[in-house]
């Protein structure tokens, strides 16, 4: 029932670039390509579920998608990343859509986006102990491993302004509290899996607590309403002492 | 008094202001929130002589009461209800004028679950993100009504429609809701992909703005496993842990990890926002257009 179509390598270069940041120079990729594998599942009747194998390609397939939007190449009303899928809603003409994409050449890593977003924050969270022994480290290298990441928003979800974000090495994966908070403080700086998220307003939630900012990460009378969205660069720089 | 506004008097149950909601900000995680019965509240406003999306009043189940201050046109459709002005019967599904001061009631629905309330001008609170509507999921917009609350109208744009009552569809005593399968069927066995289009579930009394819930045969999963955080469409079907499918609604998660068996036809959304708990439900699989 899904029509699963793999890159046929027989798609043209309709990558962006070399997306990697290499610096000055030309903006030719030399790189071999191939066509990046991909599932494209029908949703319902006018939505696609494009699922990759990796968040980088994720990201990468997101980047794409929204250049093509700008361009005027697609018209949709919702594209949105998530884990290894990007959702497109409201597409005009879904099977033809589904047929472009599967002949989609992606670069191997997502364009980087010129912005870095700086977040403040202590490191005074109530789980930065557990997280440590997780880590195998002593509790101020966590704060101090977390600070020397750069971080991009992976994905939003949860609630409007929530970013889940990558950059921490596999080897920092922790998992959820057994048991969830009831409430857990807007500005919380928390970990799950491989994410690092910033909670926009008070909630209920399950995620490690390392610390706290006081960066408004949603104001929906701000323009725009959400200090990160998908593709965002962010570096967490430590206040106080650390 | 002459500025244009409603107080109101009784809130019902639940009563929100609705509109066609905020679709294009999933990416942030908003959901797309607007009137669940869209049809309803689209026919309403033709009714008072508003623009489609204009902010109107969804109840549900018992009504609510709102005073104006100023006269202005109201039309109450969706689910059929008593309508009073002043304590005197007024018609549904009909333009009607409310003096300025007397006491617009909108009663117990007689069948479905949300009733609409159009009035001139439309509720005109303060739009966030491009929509007045209340998404109860985010709480992005405006509170749910509460008495004594003062609701801004705004300017009429156009005259009323000339119609008497207009035809509306019954809301449904069984609800029949078409199905595609998939983009996570194959998460499930084939034989509870079978009972999902065969077996009758009925309408749970958990449902609310954010999903249609059932009561009836759980689905297995042909394999345990953890699906990784995807993107959630309106009219999906996901399956949770306790294996009844939820319809996502118009205030669903923009993002989810419980697998979607299928997809609800958009045209069948609105009976679903009708189905009072504890009628059935029959999932019909189609084939995708």
């Amino acid at each position: 029932m899904n029509t699963s179509m793999s890159g046929t390598g027989t798609g043209t270069g309709t990558g962006t670039g070399t997306g990697t940041g290499t610096g000055t120079g030309t903006n030719v990729d030399t790189s071999p390509r191939s066509a990046t594998p991909m599932t494209i599942h029908p949703v319902g009747d006018d939505a696609l579920l494009v699922e990759v194998g990796s968040g980088a390609e994720a990201q990468a397939l997101h980047a794409e998608l929204l250049r093509r939007r700008a361009e005027g190449a697609l018209t949709v009303r919702e594209i949105v990343p998530a884990a290894r899928t990007v959702l497109l809603d409201g597409v005009d003409d879904p099977a033809r859509r589904a047929t472009e994409l599967a002949a989609t050449v992606l670069p191997p890593t997502p364009p980087r986006a010129r912005a870095v977003i700086d977040l403040p924050v202590r490191y005074d969270g109530p789980d930065l102990a557990e997280v440590a022994a997780h880590w195998r480290v002593a509790e101020r290298e966590v704060a101090r491993i977390h600070a020397a990441t750069e971080f991009t928003v992976a994905f939003c979800g949860f609630a409007p302004g929530f970013g889940y974000l990558t950059g921490l090495p596999a080897r920092y994966d922790v998992p959820r509290r057994a048991t969830p908070r009831t409430a857990v403080p807007a500005g919380a700086v928390a970990l799950a899996g491989p994410y690092t998220g910033v909670y926009p307003r008070s909630s209920p939630g399950g995620w490690q607590l390392i610390g706290t900012t006081d960066a408004v990460l949603w104001d929906h009378a701000r323009v725009p309403a959400a200090l990160l969205a998908p593709g965002t660069r962010v570096r967490f720089v430590p206040v106080g002492d650390v | 008094m002459t500025d244009r506004a409603l107080v109101v008097v009784r809130a019902g149950a639940l009563t929100t202001v609705q509109d066609r909601g905020r679709p294009g900000y999933a990416h942030l995680g908003v959901p797309r929130s607007g009137a669940l019965d869209a049809p309803a509240a689209a026919l309403v406003n033709r009714l008072v002589g508003n623009a489609p999306g204009a902010a109107v009043l969804e109840t549900t189940l018992n009504g609510c009461a709102v005073r104006p201050r100023s006269t202005v046109v109201v039309a109450v459709g969706g689910a059929p209800c008593p309508v009073t002005v002043g304590g005197r019967p007024a018609a549904w599904g009909a333009p009607v004028v409310v003096p300025a001061g007397e006491l617009l009631d909108v009663g117990t629905a007689r069948s479905g679950v949300r009733s609409y309330v159009a009035v001139s001008g439309g509720i005109a609170v303060e739009p966030v993100l491009g929509s007045r509507a209340t998404d109860l999921l985010s709480g992005l917009g405006p509170a749910p009504l509460a008495a004594g609350a003062v609701l801004p109208l705004g300017t009429p744009v156009g005259p009323h429609a000339r119609a008497d009552v207009v035809p509306q569809p019954s809301p449904p005593a069984e609800l029949v809701l078409r199905v595609t399968l998939g983009p996570r069927a194959d998460w499930f066995t084939p034989a509870a992909v079978r009972a999902f289009t065969s077996r009758a579930y009925r309408v749970s009394s958990a449902s609310n703005r954010i999903g249609l819930r059932t009561d009836g045969p759980a689905l297995e999963r042909a394999s345990p496993g953890e699906l990784p955080s995807e993107g959630m469409i309106l009219g999906a079907v996901q399956v949770p842990p306790d294996g009844r499918p939820v319809v996502f609604l118009a205030d669903h998660p923009t993002t989810g990890g419980y697998p979607v068996i299928a997809v609800v036809r958009a045209a069948d959304l609105p009976a679903a926002a009708q189905a009072v708990p504890g009628i059935p439900v029959r999932f019909v699989a189609v084939r995708r257009r």
